[in-house]
């Protein structure tokens, strides 16, 4: 059992959309909890730094191997859906409506008439860009704001700390149906900016923790004593141990952000029409249910897919990150 | 003979390889006996003593080979149910770290009734009172109040004593202490073995005393077996074994003490590393690191000579090391 | 220890004020809180004046907020537009969900806990991956697909249960909405009871379990789960707010009357004072709920009590 003094605080980490933020966190606090920097000698001599070892591990893990081609797929048909439909996902032919598949539309057609093959590849597009910009957003903005708290520590460590529990004290979804109900754009934007709102504590926290974990080590202490001013403490010997944990976190939290996008728009607050989601269309389609199942299949499989996908590599990542399993 | 180790072979089977950490052990410890094990690190020392207690981790390792013969019964024939119910009662294991050995969620009390309510089939009001009565053996101060505490309310020696407690609970004939001072202060090192001694006597128990310092070893063991890459490389009385080692191993480890009437001199060491366990030094597994060795040693393992009726040691030259 | 308590509880006031504060905000002087009283359209400026008069609007929203403060502690959460009190729509809504969240939580704890422990000990076994697998996928796929796509077989298909649930919403109504609910949740618990029993099996204490020649069943239950289910805890009493937020999608699926029901309505009617008075609520309850998962980890591990 770690030595380090317990701060329950730390163990809760609830965002509210729950599980996988806590888990990562708590999986991502032992690998903060590795004593002493990531670099090292093999028996061979050779220098085996924590970045080397992790990709030789990963290049050899078939579940990294296979998400990250999935994710690589993912991304190709994001920039250019039209490779591989060729149709206008807002063109729709209500005569249409509820049919099944046909040859030239392999899923079928929804309630309004809409091919679901081709709404479905450009659902993608939306979800990997909020998914990716959502997390950009809330890594950047949460590993600033902690990082920055757990190295002065202080008065700003405390209000900041103050502050996460605020916002973690609004379970996600919740907050997303009650902010997100009275914003009337339809573009991106709010539901980004919403989960940025609410998802940065959590990083800040991993962030805050890891800083304050590499500031103990002998190497930050001897560079201090050394003369070297705070910024370049932070940049060239605190930053490179301490992004482990966030990059573990930050990776399996996208998945958790398009699962989260679809869940507010089949809540009717997420992103709106004409911009063209799966959360949409499995809302849409969730009243056809025993007549045309397909028109939510489809989507609904995408859906999970691409989560699924996101998330295995974040899962390989953190295995070939995790000291304890060298 | 209360225990009898006969030609241990134990292996661990890893991702990147076989480690050879016991090939063929043997030793023998009588009731009222101290047998002090000393070695490195990587020495086979305390796997040797996880097989006799039957603890080890079994993927990823393995027995294959040899005989452990309690009171003359062979233990490896043993089912795992006889095999616990020896565990504890009839001989019983000391660890090195006692903070990390004893279980944080549980009152000292309840973990050393534990013994009494599972091999005695005591009540629990009883095993605490026997829990009370032990801490107070073991000469902590507040027994009676001290027992709900929790390991981490106790300083290292007195969690070391609590861990000594536990062990001699059921009186087992035999007690393993793998390196039961290492982690403590001087002064509480000196306090514990003492206290070890002290029970041993009036137990009249079997002790295998598993450690690296030579210094430990002098006034608490009757006999040592030094043990090096998985082997035994000497056995003798322990005061044989300070008079004139047999062994350069042996005698690398005694002249690698510093002592007070060396002053002004280099600190000795023995050049190199302990050897890679899987890929173990044809011939005798110490010669790239001896001052003695030659090609005979590289080519021909060495079995164990006897010098004399109480004495064994495993070089080809331990009459050139005898006498200097 | 009841230090530890009362320090606790200091602690959420200034968080249950933050977090009701920016509810409030979010709510007041995000959107147009008169918006839904007049119908389809936009109130004449005449009318809104004379609402927004009558429902203190329009005074400076700190006021607002202390004004509403006041009142909750009464007990008065506002009425609803509707002309209902909004403690009335609470008192048939909470008892509800709260059998809906039981029955979820029955769920995760008993079946992901059991399935932890399993994986844990055999770990690497065909059964391990096949777990591990499950979970993944049960992880990948938001809580309102399951839903759907359970109500669909489940419902439709195969009519083992009745798609909707109805106002009564009895316990056995709610077994599948619960474990749907539960899904998610449950796969985590999976997981992390998994990993916690897989890192603790080797460690030093269970080791002098197994030498002190304790049977098998006593080194796992007593040495070993009790501090490997630690974490367990933390996380099963961290994850009630998103069983909150997976509670308001599975009762628009199975057409529940919980608190996820009325929310829902109150946010599509722009009925500000229910919107406010439930989740203030709500985050009182995950506010209590942390704190006594808080206390509960204090019990389980006296490392803690002692700090």
């Amino acid at each position: 059992m770690p030595e380090q003094p317990f701060e329950p605080e730390r163990a809760i980490a609830g965002t509210g959309m729950g599980g996988p933020m806590d888990l990562a966190t708590s999986e991502a606090e032992t690998l903060e909890k590795t004593p002493g920097g990531p670099e090292g000698t093999g028996p061979s001599g050779k220098p085996h730094s924590l970045w080397s070892d992790a990709w030789r591990d990963l290049r050899r893990n078939p579940v990294f191997i296979i998400s990250a081609l999935v994710i690589l797929f993912l991304v190709v048909i994001s920039l250019w859906p039209s490779l591989i439909a060729s149709g206008n996902p807002l063109k729709c032919d209500l005569a249409k409506a509820q049919e099944g598949s046909q040859p030239g539309h392999p899923f079928g057609y929804d309630g309004q008439g809409c091919d679901v093959y081709t709404r479905t590849v450009y659902g993608t597009r939306t979800s990997v860009t909020v998914g990716v910009l959502a997390t950009l957003g809330v890594a950047i903005f949460g590993s600033v704001l902690g990082g920055l708290a757990g190295f002065f520590g202080g008065v700003w460590d405390s209000i900041l700390s103050r502050l996460t529990d605020i916002f973690f004290a609004i379970p996600v979804v919740l907050g997303g149906l009650v902010l997100l109900s009275v914003v009337t754009s339809n573009t991106v934007w709010p539901v980004i900016g919403f989960m940025v709102l609410l998802g940065w504590p959590q990083i800040s926290r991993i962030a805050r923790g890891s800083v304050i974990t590499a500031k103990q080590n002998d190497y930050v202490q001897a560079a201090r004593a050394l003369g070297a001013s705070n910024s370049r403490l932070l940049l060239r010997h605190i930053t490179p141990n301490a992004v482990a944990p966030v990059i573990v976190v930050a990776t399996i939290a996208l998945g958790t952000y398009i699962s989260l996008e679809a869940t507010l728009s089949y809540l009717g607050v997420g992103l709106k029409p004409p911009t063209v989601s799966w959360g949409i269309d499995i809302s849409a389609a969730s009243q056809y249910i025993r007549n045309a199942p397909h028109m939510l299949l489809w989507p609904a499989g995408a859906l999970a897919i691409t989560v699924l996908a996101f998330i295995m590599l974040g899962d390989a990542v953190r295995d070939a990150l995790d000291p304890k399993l060298r | 003979m209360l225990l009898e180790v006969r030609d241990l072979h134990v292996e661990f089977r890893t991702r990147d390889g076989v480690a050879k950490a016991v090939n063929g052990v043997n030793y023998s410890v009588d009731e009222g006996e101290t047998l002090a094990v000393l070695g490195e690190s990587g020495s086979g020392k305390s796997v040797t003593a996880q097989a006799v207690m039957g603890i080890l981790d079994t993927p990823p390792g393995k027995i294959t080979g040899g005989e452990i013969l309690f009171r003359g019964k062979d233990l490896l024939k043993f089912k795992e149910d006889e095999r616990r119910k020896v565990r504890g009662a009839e001989m019983a294991m000391i660890f090195q770290d006692a903070l990390s050995s004893l279980n944080p969620v549980l009152s000292v009390g309840d973990q050393l009734g534990e013994m009494f309510i599972v091999h005695r089939g005591m009540s629990r009001k009883d095993a605490r009172t026997k829990a009370v009565e032990l801490m107070d053996r073991v000469r902590i101060p507040g027994a009676a109040q001290r027992v709900r505490d929790y390991p981490h309310q106790f300083s290292g020696g007195m969690r070391q004593r609590i861990m000594i407690a536990m062990a001699l609970a059921l009186e087992p004939a035999l007690i393993i202490a793998d390196e039961p001072t290492t982690a403590l202060d001087v002064t509480v090192q000196a306090q514990v073995m003492d206290l070890l001694a002290e029970l041993q006597r009036e137990l009249h128990m079997g002790l295998i005393l598993i450690t690296h310092d030579l210094g430990v070893v002098a006034d608490v063991a009757d006999k040592i077996a030094v043990m090096y890459a998985g082997r035994i490389v000497e056995s003798a009385p322990v005061h044989d074994i300070y008079k004139a080692p047999a062994h350069p191993y042996t005698r690398g480890l005694l002249d690698s003490i510093p002592r007070l009437d060396q002053k002004g001199q280099e600190l000795y060491a023995i050049k190199g590393l302990p050897p890679n366990l899987m890929h173990i030094p044809p011939g005798c597994a110490f010669n790239p690191r001896c001052p003695m060795a030659q090609d005979v040693c590289r080519t021909d393992e060495p079995e164990l000579y006897e010098v004399d009726q109480h004495r064994g040691s495993a070089c080809h030259f331990w009459r050139e090391c005898l006498n200097g | 220890m009841g230090r530890y308590v009362i320090r606790r509880l200091l602690q959420m006031i200034p968080v249950f004020i933050g977090a009701t504060l920016l509810i409030f905000l979010m709510v007041n002087v995000m959107g147009d809180p008169i918006a839904g009283l007049c119908g389809e359209r936009q109130c004449d400026p005449a009318t809104a004046a004379q609402l927004k008069r009558e429902f203190g609007l329009d005074k400076p929203v700190w006021q607002q907020y202390l004004t509403y403060m006041g009142n909750v502690f009464t007990g008065d959460f506002g009425t609803a537009f509707t002309g209902q009190k909004v403690t009335e729509l609470m008192s048939t809504a909470f008892p509800v969900t709260i059998r809906l969240t039981v029955v979820a939580i029955v769920f995760e704890v008993v079946i992901g806990i059991t399935l932890g422990v399993l994986t844990g000990l055999k770990r690497g076994r065909p059964i391990d991956t096949t777990v591990l697998l499950l979970t993944l996928v049960v992880i990948s796929v938001p809580t309102f697909v399951t839903g759907l796509l359970l109500q669909l077989l489940l419902g439709v298909e195969w009519g083992w249960i009745k798609p909707s649930v109805s106002p009564e919403a009895t316990f056995s109504e709610l077994i599948v909405p619960g474990l749907v609910l539960a899904s998610v949740s449950l796969a985590y618990v999976t997981r992390l009871t998994r990993t916690s029993i897989a890192e603790n099996r080797r460690s030093d204490y269970v080791r002098t379990a197994v030498a002190k020649g304790l049977p098998r069943h006593r080194v796992i239950i007593r040495h070993l789960l009790r501090n490997s289910l630690i974490p367990v805890v933390t996380f099963i009493g961290t994850d009630i707010g998103a069983l909150m937020g997976g509670a308001i999608v599975t009762e628009r699926i199975f057409n529940i009357h919980g608190v996820g029901y009325q929310l829902y309505q109150g946010i599509v009617r722009q009925n500000t004072q229910t919107v406010v008075g439930f989740v203030t609520v709500l985050v009182l309850v995950f506010l209590i709920a942390n704190l006594l998962v808080d206390l509960l980890y204090a019990v389980l591990d006296p490392r803690i009590r002692y700090a």
